[in-house]
């Protein structure tokens, strides 16, 4: 059967891993090469880099880093941050990433999940979405959180689907940071609504909140980063108790 | 060892030339079919649209080449669907190696299969010390049916064929070099074919 993945997400700054708390208030947690060699040997199904650094300095950076990564480790990994074009899809493919994850740019230019499905294929396009609610709605938000958008998520999930995105990774922005579990309510409503694998994001501060996002949220991946680097869970002892609880992993 | 990755244009090449480093080895890419033929071994990578794929190897050349092969050859994912019969995708003719259809998975399941899935009933060298339900890493929306030259079964909505061989040509659904340590025994197993 087709198992439930665990993915650590590697904030990454120029070339550093951080971790921000409501992606503010920035942690220094490692070196990424290092933590990518461990979250994978500990058992970790997949990596997302995240490189929110912002210098002229990034592009080159992240090339070094993608290829670094590739050339240690022997599971998949996708690579997000500042994409906006096919040509930067182009040369993070080509130097060992797995995936991109787009966001902003998506929003700003829909086209282009067509065109990065189109010439590279849906598998390696992964739309990331930022959402909270506002007015009990779940609206999309740019900048890490910062900008409104008009699309709520459920719309802007079927339309990235419709134009070829592979998977979506949903954070909620009122989950991030908190600790108290992942948004399995709408979770559960973007797994039913679209039919592209759902990577749940935002919230994870036990082990029980993982177990919720499979069997509540019907995720088929979940993402957590600081309740890994701060060894506050460890991959293993999560996944044997997913298994415990009847989630098919990979151990 | 002389190993080429066959370079069309459509490949996540760099993962596979790192994962061949780890085994201490290095690959030549080329699309030359003098090269290619004189290779001691042929990995045949892919990834993205059938159609597309299928014009690159066209224009090439190399479509009437990689049949003729004699040495092993590895197709790897969307590889090992341009060596069956032909692809839904994009109503593709494939390139007829394996006696196989391959055809799109149902909306009943989530479209592409993405992750890790267990391979069992593993019937070639390729799997060498390999024992069944180990898990791989998938990514596809196309497969390949089980039929005669099925070599490892993977079960997603339905039983279909995760590895195929027929003769020296040897294709598998999954990624080898994305698949941890056993992915990395399997590579192992084909350069030592």
């Amino acid at each position: 059967m087709l198992t439930k993945r665990i993915i650590p997400c590697l904030d990454i700054k120029d070339g550093r891993t951080v971790k921000g708390v409501n992606f503010e208030d920035l942690r220094d947690a490692g070196d990424p090469v290092e933590l990518a060699k461990i979250y994978s040997n500990e058992g970790a199904d997949e990596l997302v880099f995240l490189d929110i650094s912002a210098t002229e300095e990034r592009r080159k950076t992240l090339i070094d880093l993608v290829r670094k990564v590739a050339s240690t480790i022997n599971i998949p990994f996708t690579v997000g941050g500042g994409i906006s074009s096919v040509e930067d899809v182009e040369i993070l493919l080509q130097n060992g990433a797995d995936k991109v994850s787009i966001n902003s740019a998506a929003v700003k230019n829909p086209q282009l999940i067509n065109d990065l499905a189109q010439k590279f294929g849906s598998q390696c396009v992964v739309v990331a979405i930022d959402a909270k609610i506002i007015d009990g709605q779940w609206i999309v938000h740019l900048i890490g959180g910062k900008v409104p958008t008009e699309w709520t998520l459920f719309d802007w999930a079927k339309e990235v689907e419709q134009r070829g995105a592979g998977e979506i990774l949903f954070t909620s922005m009122d989950n991030d940071g908190t600790k108290n579990g992942f948004a399995n309510e709408a979770l559960a409503k973007l797994s039913k609504l679209v039919n592209i694998p759902i990577i749940a994001s935002g919230g994870a501060g036990n082990i029980q909140h993982f177990i919720d996002a499979f069997s509540e949220g019907k995720a088929d991946a979940a993402l957590a980063a600081s309740v890994f680097h701060f060894k506050e869970i460890e991959i293993k002892t999560l996944k044997n108790e997913l298994k415990n609880n009847n989630i098919e992993v990979r151990i | 060892m002389n190993i080429v990755i066959i370079n069309y244009g459509a490949g996540n090449i760099q993962s596979i030339m790192f994962a061949l480093q780890r085994l201490g080895l290095n690959a030549v890419l080329s699309n030359n079919p003098e090269e290619i033929k004189a290779a001691d071994k042929v990995i045949f990578p892919g990834v993205g649209e059938a159609s597309s794929a299928m014009k690159m190897l066209v224009e090439s050349g190399l479509d009437t080449l990689i049949p003729t092969l004699k040495q092993p050859v590895l197709g790897i994912c969307l590889g090992m669907q341009l060596m069956c019969k032909s692809s839904e995708e994009g109503d593709t003719k494939g390139l007829g190696i394996f006696n196989v259809d391959v055809i799109k998975f149902s909306n009943k399941v989530k479209v592409p299969q993405m992750g890790w899935n267990q391979i069992y009933n593993l019937k070639s060298s390729l799997f060498r010390e390999i024992t069944d339900n180990e898990y791989m890493y998938l990514v596809h929306s196309y497969y390949a049916p089980l039929c005669n030259e099925a070599v490892a079964t993977t079960n997603y909505e339905v039983e279909y064929a995760s590895a195929l061989q027929n003769n020296n040509f040897y294709g598998t659904q999954f990624h080898p070099e994305k698949s941890g340590d056993v992915g990395e025994q399997i590579l192992a197993n084909f350069l030592k074919l």
